[in-house]
């Protein structure tokens, strides 16, 4: 089936099995090899990328799907060499260690400002519940949200 | 893991999608946000042939004041569910109970239509509109037909649905709430309840719900008959283990199951405010 979307700002027209997965198709298909695909059972969430501005996780998602829509990957954050403020937060608050969550991880925590963009620590935490973290403990990728979130919000981060 | 190979149509309307479903059968499955389904077509223990996706029918998708009841249209999302205003005013038990499905990535996509067809006895909404005493309503080629919710889960993720029929619409009666909640029990955040429990005690009367102890969702009419008779708390959560069977799996037990159920219903009364 033949599927058209725009990703990262620039638009793919593809012949896609109907069957093949979003997370495979932008990774396969497209290059883009920034969304990680760790449990494949949306449980981790190390896939999310956004679709039409929210995240989603695209292991459980069909590329077919997403036929028409704009879909942002973690290669669509940055501008040029700028990094986007929520990767330069995970930077400067260590919010990784081996980096296989974090396009995910910043994925997820972007959407969650765009949703929520004060969050107590509690909501950050409950807003990345769908992504699982094996090394830093969280407390990191914690203070890397607020840290933006604060930053966008005109405070001292 | 790549789901079996299949046909994909996309249904521009419910017409459509009926239309759809009457040419294919049991052979086809119907699509809406995709998060029950994929992960069984994925682990190859669903293999239809033909994917009808119902998931861009947005005139499905709203929330409606309808008088004495709130309209929710099948293709609406739990995280429209979770931000919803007019829910959280008429049944903030569905309100909330929304916000506490999986996770949201998975609230961005998932449906409450799907959630309720698929029929899976752990999920969290199935027991809420069962708490609530909810009406669904199905199109089919005959028609529309209303099944009340109680008369809705027939098996293990089997419903009354036709094969041709398409779930389209839930109601919820807009009771005179005196207090609700939502109890889910699991071991990481993201998890299914071992065990859950909806309740909510109106004027009109109370309804409790419980997930995950059975091969279908069920209502927990023992303990709305104590809740009935006048019984406080704790004796009505005596019965919360009445009519189940619950399953032993890699999570807990059954005894646990059971233990859990009598706690949550009790904690879950008394969040609603009976002593």
């Amino acid at each position: 089936m033949k599927i058209t979307m725009t990703v990262n700002g620039v638009q793919h027209s593809d012949e896609v099995e109907p069957r093949t997965l979003l997370a495979y198709h932008l990774r396969d298909a497209l290059g883009l090899t920034g969304t990680n695909i760790g449990c494949d059972t949306s449980s981790c969430g190390a896939c999310t990328i956004h679709v039409d501005g929210e995240s989603v996780k695209s292991c459980t998602m069909l590329a077919v799907q997403a036929d028409g829509s704009t879909v942002t990957t973690i290669e669509g954050l940055a501008n040029g060499d700028t990094l986007h403020p929520m990767q330069r937060c995970f930077q400067e608050n260590h919010g990784l260690q081996c980096g296989y969550c974090t396009p995910g991880m910043v994925m997820a925590a972007v959407s969650l400002l765009e949703e929520n963009p004060d969050p107590t620590e509690r909501e950050v935490r409950l807003g990345l519940e769908g992504n699982l973290c094996r090394c830093t403990g969280y407390h990191n990728i914690v203070q890397s949200v607020l840290a933006c979130a604060a930053e966008n919000n005109g405070g001292a981060a | 893991m790549i789901p079996a190979a299949f046909d994909y149509v996309r249904a521009e309307s419910a017409d459509e999608a009926i239309a759809l479903l009457t040419e294919h059968g049991d052979e086809a499955k119907l699509l809406a946000g995709g998060h029950s389904l994929l992960p069984l077509m994925k682990l190859r223990l669903a293999s239809p042939t033909v994917l009808i996706d119902v998931g861009r029918l947005e005139d499905l998708r709203f929330i409606r004041d309808a008088g004495d009841h709130i309209a929710i249209g099948a293709l609406t999302r739990h995280r429209d569910l979770e931000t919803s205003d007019l829910l959280g005013e008429a049944a903030p038990l569905l309100q909330h109970a929304a916000g506490h499905v999986g996770d949201p990535q998975v609230r961005h996509r998932g449906t409450i239509g799907g959630s309720l067809a698929h029929a899976d006895p752990a999920s969290d909404l199935p027991a809420v509109v069962l708490a609530l005493g909810g009406t669904l309503v199905a199109n089919g080629p005959n028609g529309e037909r209303e099944i009340a919710i109680g008369d809705f889960y027939t098996g293990f993720l089997e419903s009354a649905l036709e094969p041709d029929e398409l779930l389209t619409e839930i109601r919820i009666p807009k009771l005179t709430t005196l207090g609700w909640s939502f109890q889910k029990f699991n071991r990481r955040a993201q998890d299914w309840a071992i065990v859950g429990v909806a309740a909510v005690r109106a004027e009109e009367g109370s309804g409790v719900g419980l997930v995950n102890m059975g091969s279908t969702p069920l209502y927990a009419a023992g303990v709305v008959e104590a809740l009935n008779s006048g019984a406080d708390a704790a004796s009505a959560a005596d019965r919360a283990v009445e009519g189940t069977e619950a399953q032993h799996d890699n999570n807990a037990t059954v005894e646990y199951r059971e233990h859990l159920a009598r706690v949550l219903v009790r904690r879950a009364l008394e969040e609603s405010g009976l002593a």
